[in-house]
């Protein structure tokens, strides 16, 4: 190993050594204050407890937001499922005129039409429709900016699909929502499971669309009601908040992984965002 | 809601990566096996495309209207709204505090994703090529968690680190007392958008390079070729699309991006209120819904030129 070389490892560990601290430095917290018996905003050694977790499970609001989180990302990944499975099913199979441009645009309208840009008209259509407080209001919003992507993607799926067997289950008299159901859907499973965990991985960790439509502490969302979290001095209630971020991490978490695991394909760049 | 899919799957401008050539290559005949028929192909896609029309569409047409309207959350306005023309608008343009949130949003966009992301991602991928797997796979992790952790947690992870009475950062570089957030708001938030967002580059580099042929490495090597020139004559040349569909995307999505109003709200006085935030407190926490609407119609506008460009790049590839 000649001199240059030997130091563009060093400077290669010493970049990563930095690198590793400053994404490592913000996590540490979740790990330490969640078993720390007084648990500070400081990372500090825990003075170890699981009594936090009792006071988690104790607060009725932070368990209910949970439950929340759980409905409408349940909610919102059954109708993206279904409308897209349909959707894609149909335009891979049948040339519609325009598909392709239809496809293109509602991929165009989903880039632009975001929460944080279309939060004035989201609002007042919501108001006027009166599903202001209301989940399903905030699961249909949802569901409208995933559809286009899911579809997309799902077409992808459904056209590496083979046709084959549909042909064969027709010759049998299967009718087309049978094909679908029996045939389909079983052969692009991976596409679909790919779509229902991304669907999740979204609306999990949605701040914004929650926080502009529903007004009640009990119908809040986890990623909402988390900022209201707060001791009767003022103060955040840290053992609380602490317990209650790992809690809420945890399934994307996992569910990130899973993907990663089960469909080892490049598909990291699409499950956030 | 950001959902345009990512350069990974469906890669629009980088050289195809080596399983991903024969993908591209696919069976496109419309035989229409499953007889399904036009008409019942319109009956699967119509639901889809209702949902989508009511709650995407529309409200990005109704936007137009509204935005000449003097609507408000509360009061006569709220009952009757009247039409103002172009009066939002000009208000708009004239205003400050809008000039100011716009030249915000630029430098925040600007640093944290065009400069910060890219860079420190692209510096990661190259980096990581050449570390061993077990570190390599430590160090993605970190980057990926900070990332796929909800914005609300790690919105609370940045207030705690930068705490100005206990704060971790404070403690460890011995600068007790600093108020990171009233002293260096925007630092702070473009220093958090690039933790919370660089593994998006870092992943779509470290794809882009696997795409680069490794005979070109060798060759740059054997003709004795530095770093630099390495990096400059074999890896530019052949991630080029990859580096325009990066830039497109995280300055579609970091313009877009709320999460600095859970550190911040957008102050101290407005130091730190980018475009998204300034609407936030325009149209739903002071109300003037119709002047919100005009200021959410420039944001989409602005979204429209950034995404046709990707879109249009995106179609190429795969026409």
């Amino acid at each position: 190993m000649t001199v240059r070389e030997s130091l563009g490892a060093v400077g290669r560990y010493v970049f990563v050594g930095f690198v590793f601290v400053f994404f490592a430095l913000p996590l540490l917290w979740l790990l330490t204050a969640p078993f720390d018996a007084a648990p500070s905003v400081q990372v500090s050694l825990p003075d170890f407890t699981l009594q936090n977790f009792r006071t988690l499970w104790d607060n009725p609001y932070a368990m209910r937001s949970l439950g929340n989180s759980v409905i409408i990302a349940a909610g919102t990944m059954a109708i993206t499922l279904v409308l897209a499975a349909l959707a894609s099913y149909a335009l891979s199979r049948v040339r519609i005129p325009g598909r392709d441009t239809l496809l293109y645009l509602l991929l165009l309208l989903s880039s632009i039409v975001t929460g944080t840009a279309a939060m004035v008209p989201t609002f007042l259509l919501m108001t006027e429709l009166g599903l202001i407080d209301r989940q399903l209001g905030v699961v249909l919003v949802l569901t409208g900016g995933l559809l286009p992507t899911a579809i997309f993607i799902l077409k992808d799926f459904m056209d590496s699909t083979p046709r084959s067997y549909e042909e064969s289950a027709r010759v049998f008299g299967a009718s087309s929502l049978q094909i679908l159901r029996h045939v389909v859907i079983p052969i692009a499973r991976p596409g679909l499971a790919t779509i229902a965990v991304w669907a999740v991985v979204q609306v999990w960790g949605n701040f914004l669309v929650p926080f502009i439509l529903l007004r009640s502490p009990d119908r809040q969302p986890a990623a909402v009601v988390m900022f209201t979290f707060y001791t009767e001095g003022g103060q955040p209630n840290l053992a609380l908040i602490s317990t209650f971020s790992l809690l809420f991490s945890i399934p994307v978490v996992l569910m990130y992984l899973f993907v990663n695991r089960r469909y080892g394909f490049r598909f990291h760049g699409g499950i956030k965002r | 809601m950001t959902t345009v899919p990512s350069p990974t799957e469906v890669d629009p401008a980088g050289a195809p990566s080596p399983e991903g050539g024969s993908r591209r290559a696919r069976a496109v005949d419309d035989g229409d096996a499953a007889g399904l028929g036009r008409w019942r192909a319109t009956g699967f896609v119509a639901p889809a495309l209702l949902v989508v029309a009511v709650f995407l569409v529309f409200p990005a047409i109704w936007t137009l209207y509204l935005g000449l309207t003097n609507w408000r959350l509360t009061g006569l306005a709220a009952a009757e709204p009247e039409f103002v023309g172009t009066e939002n608008y000009t208000d708009a343009l004239s205003d400050p505090a809008f000039r100011n949130s716009l030249m915000l949003t630029l430098v925040f966009v600007f640093f944290s994703a065009i400069i910060g992301q890219s860079i420190l991602g692209f510096a990661l991928a190259w980096t990581a090529r050449r570390l061993r797997p077990a570190v390599r796979s430590v160090l993605e992790t970190v980057v990926l968690l900070a990332w796929i952790i909800p914005a609300s947690v790690v919105a609370f992870l940045w207030l705690a680190l930068l705490d100005r009475r206990e704060g971790t950062l404070n403690a460890l570089l011995g600068t007790d007392g600093t108020a990171w957030l009233l002293e260096y708001p925007m630092q702070s938030i473009i220093v958090f958008n690039i933790w919370n967002g660089t593994a998006f580059s870092m992943l779509l580099f470290s794809s882009a390079l696997a795409s680069v042929p490794p005979s070109q490495f060798e060759t740059a090597k054997m003709a004795g070729a530095g770093t630099f020139a390495t990096l400059r004559d074999v890896v530019l040349p052949n991630i080029r699309g990859h580096i325009l569909t990066n830039t497109l995307l995280i300055t579609l999505w970091t313009f877009n991006v709320f999460a600095p109003y859970l550190i911040t709200a957008g102050g101290p006085q407005g130091r730190t209120e980018i475009l998204g935030i300034y609407i936030y407190r325009v149209a739903l926490r002071d109300g003037a819904l119709g002047q919100g609407a005009a200021l959410s119609l420039i944001m989409i506008i602005i979204n429209l030129i950034v995404a046709s460009v990707y879109l249009r790049l995106l179609r190429e590839r795969r026409a």
